[in-house]
């Protein structure tokens, strides 16, 4: 069918923490073509607020054609978005971006930091290889108990106040664990060790990145990253995050 | 009912066009609306070799608006012509072509590759804020305006139409500039230079510093402007500027817009350019309207 700008309705809002929320969409024309890795935008009530917010599916029900978002608050717009209240209506576009290769049966690591992670569930549930998956925090968890029924989960806190003192790769060391590919969604920070990790020990990385966006859909070039290789659409090296991505393999994308 | 207008001899079945930059060849909103709808399709501004861009963050919103520098980031006119105007072929809508460049040679040499394409008007570049060299440099002198678009309609192939800048003190100076050099239709405005200050990480929102502002919140401004220019040439203009509803598009074009491109508001509604399309459409049933002629410049 392909993208398609909607009107949703709230099937649930809760709250996980402080300022991380969980809410579930009706909105079946999506949830029946979306894939793991692919993002919604969604669009505030207040008008003063022109763009959408780009935020990643966390799950994807077919069955009863829902979508669930886990977002933080951290403006205005994602701030109206945790008022919202089941039954009430809000306007999406999507799905976007190209998501996740979910064909591997490789031993995975699954690595989300922060609000990077809610992508890596629905990854952890299309997957069919085995799954490792290594979750970095601040401080407080959230999510990580979803988690558990797909495979081994792995906790990083920054404040050592749960698994492994400091990043994800710290997680990955202190454990001795390894993989033959990589999935992660993070801050940049991240993405750059871990694909740094992945070409000294040759594995298989695939990277889902974030960039301010305006469109969507790839008209604006608004979200671009830099790509190791001269693009093939854009004829320069820059790649379209939300039309190319969010997902790239991690040898492509320069951090 | 007649909706069709016409910019310097080439007919469009209705006013509603894109703004350069938001709509990129057309390719991207095809998957939302059938281009063979709309009068026009603008593209984003291409050069004559690949531009990269400028460094992200290239947007930021602002209230009813936002902030853009993406820096004319293009794939260079030979890979435009090579795949962009064969896809914008297949539409039953007319083909406009955004030309930018850093010297007037640059704009000559991509003038001088369309000649021969199937290109319907092309649209000359002299405003945007986000390029250090070129753009706007020639759009805020009015020497430099009639200058470049003698030296453009000297090579040029299709009707030329000069896109001026709201940055100016005078814009009909301006306008008047290119009106002597033979421009053949004007659009107006582009956006207009802002800042955005980001007080959390005390830097600006912008890698850029500055960007182009536009949204609905810019339309009171591009409206009386319109409406200034429309008071100052004959030739036809061109009125873009927050337009995001049919009210907003008869608004200019009731200020004297013969036909009007939608811009920003693709990126909040991607079926935008069809609605407004419709939305004068029932206007003019409504209010009996036979010929769109009728509201071109009828507010006086």
């Amino acid at each position: 069918m392909g993208k398609i700008k909607m009107t949703a309705s709230v099937v649930s809002q809760e709250a996980l923490t402080s300022d991380v929320f969980s809410m579930w969409i009706q909105a079946e024309e999506i949830a029946s073509q979306a894939k793991p890795g692919q993002f919604i935008s969604v669009y505030t009530k207040d008008q003063s607020k022109l763009l959408p917010r780009p935020i990643s599916l966390c799950e994807i029900d077919r069955e009863n054609g829902r979508l669930r978002i886990v977002y933080r608050t951290v403006g205005a717009g994602t701030k109206e978005f945790a008022t919202y209240q089941a039954g009430d209506e809000i306007e999406i576009l999507g799905p976007l971006g190209n998501g996740f290769p979910t064909d591997s049966t490789k031993k995975a690591f699954l690595i989300g930091g922060g609000i990077g992670i809610p992508p890596m569930l629905e990854l952890a549930k299309t997957l069919k290889g085995e799954r490792q998956m290594v979750l970095g925090y601040r401080d407080v968890l959230f999510l990580n108990q979803e988690f558990e029924p797909y495979g081994s989960v792995y906790l990083a806190a920054e404040d050592g106040s749960a698994g492994t003192k400091g990043n994800v790769l710290d997680a990955i060391r202190e454990q001795g664990l390894d993989a033959e590919v990589i999935y992660a969604c993070g801050p940049t920070p991240m993405l750059r060790a871990i694909k740094a990790y992945a070409q000294e020990n040759g594995i298989e990385c695939w990277l889902s990145l974030e960039e301010r966006m305006a469109c969507g859909v790839g008209a604006c070039l608004a979200c671009v990253c830099k790509s190791k290789e001269v693009d093939d659409h854009s004829h320069v090296h820059n790649k379209r995050i939300c039309k190319d991505g969010p997902v790239f393999p991690a040898q492509e994308v320069e951090l | 009912m007649n909706t069709k207008v016409t910019i310097a001899g080439v007919e469009l079945k209705n006013p509603v066009m894109t703004a350069s930059g938001t709509f990129g060849s057309g390719e991207e909103y095809s998957e939302f609306v059938d281009l063979s709808r709309l009068g026009a399709v603008v593209t984003k501004g291409v050069a004559n070799v690949p531009w990269p861009g400028n460094p992200t963050p290239r947007i930021t919103e602002v209230y009813g608006g936002m902030l853009n520098a993406i820096g004319l980031q293009n794939p260079g006119v030979d890979v435009f012509a090579k795949r962009d105007i064969p896809f914008l072929k297949k539409y039953d809508t007319k083909i406009v072509v955004n030309v930018c460049g850093k010297t007037t040679e640059d704009y000559l040499e991509v003038v001088e590759r369309l000649a021969d394409e199937s290109v319907d008007l092309l649209e000359i570049n002299i405003s945007c804020p986000n390029v250090k060299e070129g753009g706007i440099a020639f759009g805020q002198d009015p020497k430099a305006v009639e200058a470049i678009t003698k030296a453009v309609k000297a090579k040029a192939k299709q009707p030329v139409i000069m896109k001026l800048s709201p940055n100016v003190t005078d814009i009909t100076v301006m306008a008047k500039a290119a009106e002597a050099g033979g421009a053949d239709a004007l659009s107006l405005i582009n956006t207009l230079t802002g800042m955005k200050i980001d007080i959390n990480r005390r830097t600006f929102a912008l890698a850029n510093k500055t960007g182009g502002m536009s949204g609905p919140a810019v339309k009171p401004v591009a409206v009386r402007m319109v409406y200034q220019t429309a008071q100052a040439v004959k030739i036809p203009i061109i009125g873009m500027g927050g337009i995001a509803t049919a009210e907003d598009a008869l608004e200019f074009i009731m200020a004297g817009a013969t036909a009007v491109s939608v811009g920003t508001a693709n990126f909040f509604n991607p079926y935008a350019t069809v609605q407004i399309a419709e939305g004068i459409e029932n206007f003019m049933k409504q209010h009996g309207v036979e010929d769109i002629h009728e509201l071109i410049g009828c507010v006086k």
